[in-house]
């Protein structure tokens, strides 16, 4: 079963087209990139599927539902299957680490204090950061100490699927590597469906087993990396470039 | 493109279901928090009669998370059981509940010490306050001593429009208010004055009243819920995103560049308001003469400068700037002191409000001694 599938999704904002009929579908353990240029409206599209903003026309389904089919009890219950991490965290900036993570446990109710904390404590663990960051504040944590904490936060109640809005973005690369690391081990260890948005080429060729290309509002293609970069398209060819000229030896510039 | 196709209809995920027997505990189902929350209350009641000595049978568990994890080590007293039947794709769950890593709260300490630090907290506090707002007087007035020899640095535009945001659009507010407060003073003084028949003194009451305590004061509160509080709420803003420090990085002094021009319109903008305020309270107060007492519009005004010594405009005057100042310093001192969260926002935004309106009417009871033999008809 498709877990997230788009059919024929157009968005337009006031007379800007951003999505002309997009199909798109993510199956289950898929670890699906977005990728496009810039303003190519690919964290609207995350955005569509988390249901925090709906397309002008076409059909978003989340776990084969419409994301406003059914009642307010089912609408809810779907939305804590799914977890989110948002670019910049968006911590809750006047709850503590450890409060910002049990947030949405506590939301869900009916468990002790105890277990709350041993599931937040256990959750920590699992983005491998220090249990003392608990007691921080979001504000005194660094960059890459958020976005754990804010993974954190979305894995909570252990989603089947996990959105990231480039997750790696102001990361530097050995904590990117760090983290996209975590992320594959977390594919692994809980069997997550993941779709990210990135522009970073070597947590996109680390982490992703499909990726879908988005150009000139529409999805150019979507298959796994290799068969991606055999594609011949402007932007594929600007996108990867970074990767073959690595492959190059690196010489010195010089005057 | 790869299109799958599509398939209609979600599976409903089984409910989370224990079976008991003699020899022990079958468990089948979704065992996840989500699916387990409906049934949450029934699944403790047979958790807490089971014990871990028991056979268990997790083979017909279709998934597990940690909390499914979390209930079953409790259960078994954080071991395995002697007879487990546990799928090598459930045994993750555990292990990630099995050695947890764990922190307390700092909070700790017997109740005297906590009552001791937090009063040693509140102490500290405010010298915290008393210090920073001593820093922003002084580095203020250094730049207000150091701009006229540096004419091309003096903040123009900021000035003008702090003054324009200030006054200018408080205007009809402050016009409504005065012209409001001004009718209710002169009718309810104008009945008491009918009994002993003393109506002409109703021009002194409201003329002193009016020019020398309650249109500054008034304006005051205005300025200070309206202004006081969004100078805070814009330089905290400016704090949680860094502005601030961008300025400083550039440079620019933030004195100079965000504080002097606020403090600077308000000290000026103040006494004019103050001054259409009043304005306008007099003439909703002598309208109201005009019904209640027949007084007329004109002797009203005509007799106003003799009853009331024209000192108490300059105090009145003198009063808005000072609260002026005031306001617009302790609305800066609390912005600045904004940390980067939003809860730090509001409670400072509110401090600031109520803080100028304490000070102001401090203030204003300091001005009431110190000029209690000016402007006083003998």
């Amino acid at each position: 079963m498709s877990v997230v599938e788009l059919v024929g999704v157009t968005t337009r904002f006031g007379r800007l087209l951003v999505h002309d009929h997009i199909d798109l579908s993510v199956h289950k353990g898929d670890l699906l990139a977005l990728v496009g240029g810039s303003g190519e409206g690919k964290t609207t599209l995350l955005r569509h599927i988390a249901g925090l903003s709906a397309p002008t026309t076409g059909e978003v389904k989340l776990f084969g539902e419409r994301y406003d089919e059914g009642s307010y009890h089912v609408r809810r219950l779907r939305r804590q299957r799914f977890g989110m991490l948002f670019q910049h965290g968006a911590l809750f900036s006047a709850l503590t680490v450890y409060d910002n993570v049990a947030f949405p446990l506590r939301e869900l109710g009916g468990l002790h204090e105890d277990e709350v904390h041993a599931l937040v404590m256990s959750r920590l663990a699992l983005v491998e950061l220090d249990p003392h960051t608990a007691w921080q504040m979001p504000a005194q944590l660094s960059g890459g100490m958020v976005k754990r904490a804010a993974l954190a936060r979305a894995l909570a109640l252990e989603p089947e699927l996990l959105l990231l809005d480039e997750p790696t973005a102001g990361l530097d690369p050995d904590r990117s590597a760090g983290f996209v690391r975590l992320v594959r081990n977390l594919h692994d260890s809980l069997g997550l469906t993941v779709v990210f948005v990135t522009h970073d080429v070597d947590s996109l060729l680390a982490l992703a087993n499909r990726v879908a290309v988005m150009a000139d509002r529409r999805i150019l293609a979507c298959d796994t990396p290799e068969e991606i970069m055999c594609l011949d398209h402007a932007f594929i060819d600007t996108f990867f470039r970074s990767l073959r000229q690595r492959d190059e030896p690196i010489t010195p510039w010089m005057h | 493109m790869l299109i799958s196709p599509r398939i209609p209809g979600p599976e409903p995920l089984a409910p989370p279901r224990i079976d008991t027997s003699a020899a022990g505990f079958t468990l089948h189902g979704h065992w996840t928090l989500a699916c387990m929350r409906p049934h949450l209350a029934a699944l403790r009641r047979i958790l807490a009669s089971s014990s871990g000595d028991l056979a268990w049978d997790l083979s017909g568990v279709e998934r597990l998370d940690s909390f499914g994890a979390l209930l079953l080590w409790r259960t078994w007293g954080k071991r395995y059981p002697e007879m487990l039947i546990l799928p090598d794709l459930l045994r993750h769950a555990f292990e990630r509940i099995e050695h947890p890593a764990d922190a307390d709260s700092p909070a700790a300490g017997n109740k005297v010490s906590r009552l001791l630090a937090r009063g040693g907290q509140g102490l500290l506090g405010f010298l915290d306050h008393l210090h920073g707002m001593v820093e922003l007087i002084g580095q203020v007035s250094t730049e207000l001593w150091r701009l006229p020899k540096h004419p091309r640095e003096i903040p123009w535009l900021e000035t003008s429009a702090a003054f324009y945001k200030t006054g200018v659009q408080a205007l009809p507010i402050a016009a409504l208010l005065g012209f409001l407060i001004g009718i209710v003073l002169s009718y309810l003084s104008a009945l008491q004055l009918q009994n002993f028949g003393a109506e002409t003194f109703l021009i002194n009451i409201l003329g002193f009243g009016v020019i020398r305590e309650l249109g500054p004061v008034l304006v005051s509160i205005l300025v200070a819920g309206r202004s006081g509080s969004a100078i805070t709420a814009q330089l905290g803003v400016m704090r949680v995103t860094e502005e601030i420090d961008a300025l400083a990085a550039m440079g620019v002094s933030r004195h100079q560049r965000l504080i002097l021009p606020k403090v600077v319109a308000l000290t000026l903008v103040m006494p004019l308001l103050v001054a259409w305020t009043s304005a306008l309270a007099l003439v909703g107060g002598a309208l109201a003469a005009k019904m209640q007492l027949n007084i007329d519009l004109v002797s009203f005004f005509e007799r106003l400068p003799s009853v009331v010594p024209v000192g108490n405009i300059g105090i009145g005057l003198g009063k808005g700037a000072v609260f002026g100042m005031t306001i617009a310093m302790i609305g800066c001192h609390y912005g600045l002191r904004v940390k980067p969260n939003t809860e730090s926002l509001s409670a400072n935004t509110t401090s600031s409000v109520v803080s100028s309106i304490t000070a102001v009417i401090i203030i204003d009871a300091i001005f009431a001694v110190l000029t209690r033999t000016l402007g006083v008809p003998r």
